[in-house]
């Protein structure tokens, strides 16, 4: 019996998500009185991997075969299905992102395992085995009961946070036992979002709605944003509409996220909208009109213009950093 | 080419969530079902497809697990476009209860879509697991699709960007934002013909769920939210690092 996690890359260094999961492996093998083992697929730095054992990895299965990092859901699901069964697992964690999501499922049916995905925070109880997870898109949550021998869940992001917990590391060569057939994903072209906080890892995100009236008024959110070293995000008309790439729409078709802090500028706060955000720790509002729903939401709020509010706002951030 | 599209029966995403006394099961009173959102724009997409490849693609299906009730939403379906239905007659369990059905129907298809996850119990698992038991490949969060010369094109999301792959037949895709930009609405015309379209019932295979709910909970109430005038707006700033403690 043990626990594995699936740790993530992305050019050459380890996602944050991937801190987040290991704290939860570790703490979670702790609660069953069992051992951790983390898998590492693609390459990546070495002196990225050790940064791990600060997370509570004692044990670390590595294969540095590039092959991985085209992301093929097969190739992926194969190489984890035979790192639980080397080291006997029996709850196998994944990140809740796209990666994860296309994994977990192929690796639940491979290892006859029961799977629950986006889950929050460590369970409920061990045995039974029972976690809680968001459902209706936000509107409820649901305690899930596991019956089978091994598990499989992915972890909502921000749901249970970094803990430090230095351990020794021991890296070991891992055989993924895959060939080259596994690999059929062919990659033509990869676009990379850089030089900017990617909304999944975000701790503070600046989200803008269709109150902001067109794309040229976003500038005071993108100042906002990158003195906070926050993420942007945005309703889903204003992505439809173009005036933000569709990879900043959160809501129930768009991204969930759970930051820390989630400033909603100009946001109606539409239940299909909240779906998105309402994990947030806390919301900010500010809507020129009393009576939005966002200020249901929210925690703190302003009813006001959001092109008078904005400017203050980015004062006082320049003040308190000062 | 063939093409199934695994259909999920949810309630509308405006609905207000209500569960029975012992918050042990969902309360459908009064409830309008919807097609999962996911799965209308994958059908859309899907018709676009068979419209614009000239002949290429020979028939869309539809197949959903649920009970007499989801046959509403399945002649949506029709009225939308699809050729034929299938309704395996049974309760949606749990996903791999599910899948373990729909992989009794699905077999023979050149491209089966399924949506990134059903609004009710946000899942996220049934396309996944079809695709392992059916041991064909599968790529999620799909945002675009095209067919070439019997291949696939796919964009998709990834973590940190997004990726133009190419991929052989057959395949499961699972989509989500960006496939179809807006559902398609039914015709007149397409309901007349929904009422004639085949929509085949077959019985479910025994299989054991994995996974129950034991109950579910309400999000706790949020306190009121604290006001500040527009004219104090750096008030606000102050107070999430002084009192929320998150700047
Ligand atoms: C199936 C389905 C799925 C959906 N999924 C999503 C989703 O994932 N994400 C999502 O966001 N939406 C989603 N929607 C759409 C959703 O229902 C709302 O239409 C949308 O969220 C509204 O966006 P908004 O708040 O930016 O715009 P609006 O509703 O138009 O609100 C704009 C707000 O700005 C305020 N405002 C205007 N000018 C100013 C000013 N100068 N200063 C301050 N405030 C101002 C107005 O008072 C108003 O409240 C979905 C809808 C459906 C049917
Ligand atoms: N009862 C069902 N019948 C048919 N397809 C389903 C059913 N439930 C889910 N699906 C499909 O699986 C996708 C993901 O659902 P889920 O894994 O339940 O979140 C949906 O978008 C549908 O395409």
């Amino acid at each position: 019996m043990s626990v594995l996690v699936y740790i993530e890359n992305w050019d050459g260094k380890l996602k944050k998500v991937s801190f987040e999961l290991a704290s939860y492996a570790s703490k979670l093998a702790s609660e069953m009185k069992t051992s951790v083992a983390a898998l590492s697929l693609g390459a990546v730095e070495e002196s990225e991997l050790v940064k791990l054992s600060a997370y509570g990895i004692s044990t670390l299965l590595v294969n540095k075969d590039e092959r991985f990092n085209n992301l093929d859901n097969q190739a992926i699901a194969k190489a984890v299905a035979r790192a639980a069964e080397k080291t006997n697992a029996s709850v196998v964690v994944l990140a809740h992102n796209n990666l994860g999501k296309a994994v977990s499922p192929r690796l639940a049916v491979k290892l006859k395992a029961g799977m629950v995905s986006a889950v929050h925070g460590l369970p409920l109880s061990i045995d039974p085995f029972v976690v809680t997870k968001m459902m209706f898109t936000g509107k409820a949550f649901g305690h899930v009961a596991i019956q089978s021998e091994k598990k499989v869940i992915t972890l909502s992001s921000n749901s249970f946070g970094m803990i430090e917990n230095q351990v020794t590391a021991a890296i070991e060569d891992f055989d993924p036992g895959v060939s080259e057939t596994d690999f059929i994903t062919k990659v033509e072209q990869t676009n990379k979002i850089t030089g900017k906080v990617l909304l999944n890892d975000a701790d503070i995100v600046v989200s803008g709605g269709r109150g902001m009236k067109a794309a040229e008024n976003w500038a005071p959110i993108e100042e906002l944003a990158s003195l906070l070293g926050a993420g942007t995000a945005c309703s889903r008309p204003v992505s439809d509409e173009g005036w933000r790439p569709h990879s900043e729409h959160v809501g129930q078709t768009g991204k969930i996220v759970a930051p820390n802090l989630y400033f909603a500028f100009g946001i109606s706060g539409a239940i299909q909208h909240l779906g998105g955000v309402s994990s947030s720790k806390v919301i900010v509002a500010v809507n020129k009109d009393p009576d939005a729903p966002i200020f249901e939401a929210a925690d703190y709020g302003i009813v006001g213009d959001v092109f008078k509010v904005l400017p203050q706002f980015i004062e006082a951030v320049k003040e308190i950093k000062s | 080419m063939k093409i199934l599209i695994l259909i999920g029966n949810v309630p509308d995403t405006t609905t207000k969530v209500r569960f029975n006394a012992d918050k042990t099961a969902f309360d459908p009173t009064g409830i309008q079902w919807i097609i999962n959102p996911w799965d209308e724009l994958a059908l859309t997409r899907a018709m676009d497809l068979k419209e614009t490849t000239g002949g290429v693609v020979s028939e869309i299906v539809v197949a959903n697990v649920g009970r007499q009730e989801t046959e509403g939403t399945l002649r949506k379906a029709l009225a939308i476009g699809a050729d034929k239905a299938i309704r395996i007659d049974a309760d949606a369990k749990d996903a791999f209860y599910v899948a373990s059905q729909l992989a009794q129907v699905a077999k023979g298809y050149d491209l089966i879509f399924a949506g990134i996850e059903a609004s009710d119990y946000n899942g996220s698992a049934v396309g996944g697991m079809l695709a392992e038991m059916l041991e064909i490949n599968s790529v999620s969060a799909v945002s675009g699709i095209q067919i070439e010369n019997g291949n696939v094109k796919i964009n998709r999301e990834i973590d940190g960007g997004s990726q133009t792959i190419a991929l052989p037949l057959p395949l499961l895709a699972i989509v989500q934002k960006g496939i179809a930009k807006e559902p398609r609405i039914p015709a007149m015309r397409g309901i007349m013909m929904a009422r004639t379209k085949p929509l085949e019932v077959v019985q479910p295979i025994a299989v054991e769920p994995k996974t129950n709910i034991t109950v579910f909970t309400l999000p706790a109430p949020k306190a009121a939210c604290k006001k500040i005038a527009e004219d104090q707006a750096k008030d606000l700033i102050y107070l999430l690092r002084d009192e929320a403690k998150v700047l």
